[in-house]
């Protein structure tokens, strides 16, 4: 099963939609870029700067790279979400959805979204929203991971529920003899006749 | 598309070296360097990034400068030039990787990664060219 949360720092993670290349390897470069940072600094990275790297990233690349990318994580300022689009535009929002589900995923978070809810609400909203978009959209995937961040550590939920329509299909698809029924036989003999015959001697010794 | 946007994409709009007409001596296509001349090819870029991409240096090299000359005078890009200049002469022999590791501290990207530090990178290339005839082209007796 393809992951599609994406390390990017020990306090920043990045849910990845379109291309999935794209995605993985602009987070990889991401990661890379902020993992030097932090040993050059030696400080924990922000979000506003993973943002700002990929902002410049892809729009310097026109939307040629796929990736639609929601950043998330807890820093010395506080917890964000960001989302940055393939031709480098920017939204900061208290719940995004993106990727080919997120209209369905939306109508969810729309719904029972409020500030400050408790952890276990946030969980079951994040759930329904995923399943929403799993059951209403085609490219949308089965199972649901669900990786929580905060101030202590990072939780990464994988698979926080599996999909319940489990493959079902025989594989084997033999039938016994007499399943056909056989109207008429027919038994035509083949005469073979000797034509030619050349001995050739092996040395077995 | 509107004709006074495809004069800035063509790809001698740019004086950037590599994207030249293909003329080698004598003012003729040069085909056993280049390969086979289209006049398409030669025009319009393959890519809509091709011209973008392969001026992307240049150009934040430029903006720099010209953000510095503004703020800083006139000195201040002059004795960075210079001291690219300088640290951009600083190769092996032709047919070697250089690390140009001067011109990187120098220019910051020291620090970062990059598709061009992934992808086609030098190092791993199969082919390598000829040694006597680049040193050879190189020095100009060729």
């Amino acid at each position: 099963m393809c992951a599609k949360i994406h390390y990017i720092a020990p306090n920043i993670y990045c849910c990845g939609a379109g291309t999935a290349a794209d995605t993985e390897k602009t987070t990889e470069i991401l990661s890379s870029n902020l993992t030097i940072f932090s040993m050059n600094s030696g400080r924990n990275p922000r979000l506003i700067m993973a943002a700002n790297i990929l902002q410049d990233m892809l729009f310097r690349y026109k939307g040629q790279i796929g990736a639609h990318l929601i950043l998330g994580g807890v820093d010395c300022t506080g917890s964000h979400l960001y989302t940055v689009g393939p031709y480098g535009s920017m939204d900061k929002k208290p719940y995004l959805a993106m990727g080919s589900g997120d209209l369905a995923a939306l109508g969810i978070l729309e719904d029972r979204f409020k500030p400050n809810m408790e952890m276990e609400d946030a969980k079951t909203l994040v759930r329904d929203a995923i399943h929403a978009g799993i059951m209403s959209d085609l490219c949308s995937g089965n199972n649901i991971d669900i990786c929580v961040i905060t101030r202590e550590g990072v939780d990464y939920i994988r698979p926080y529920q599996e999909s319940e329509y489990k493959d079902k299909r025989q594989r084997k698809y033999k039938y016994k003899p007499g399943t056909t029924p056989v109207l008429k036989e027919n038994v035509v003999p083949l005469e073979i006749q000797l034509v030619e015959e050349t001995v050739q001697r092996m040395d077995t010794a | 598309m509107n004709t006074r946007g495809l004069r800035s994409q063509l790809k001698d709009s740019v004086p950037v070296t590599g994207l030249a007409p293909q003329a080698g001596a004598y003012g003729v296509q040069d085909t056993m360097r280049r390969g086979f001349s289209s006049v398409k090819n030669e025009l319009l870029p393959s890519h809509q990034l091709e011209l973008s991409e392969k001026n992307f240096q240049l150009n934040q090299d430029k903006m720099n400068f010209s953000t510095l000359r503004n703020i800083q005078g006139l000195h201040a890009p002059l004795k960075l030039q210079m001291e690219y200049r300088a640290a951009r002469q600083i190769q092996r022999l032709p047919f070697l990787q250089s690390s140009n590791l001067a011109l990187d501290t120098l220019r910051g990207s020291d620090d970062s990664i990059g598709f061009e530090d992934i992808l086609n990178d030098p190092a791993t290339s199969e082919v390598m060219g000829e040694p006597h005839m680049m040193v050879e082209y190189k020095l100009g007796l060729l």
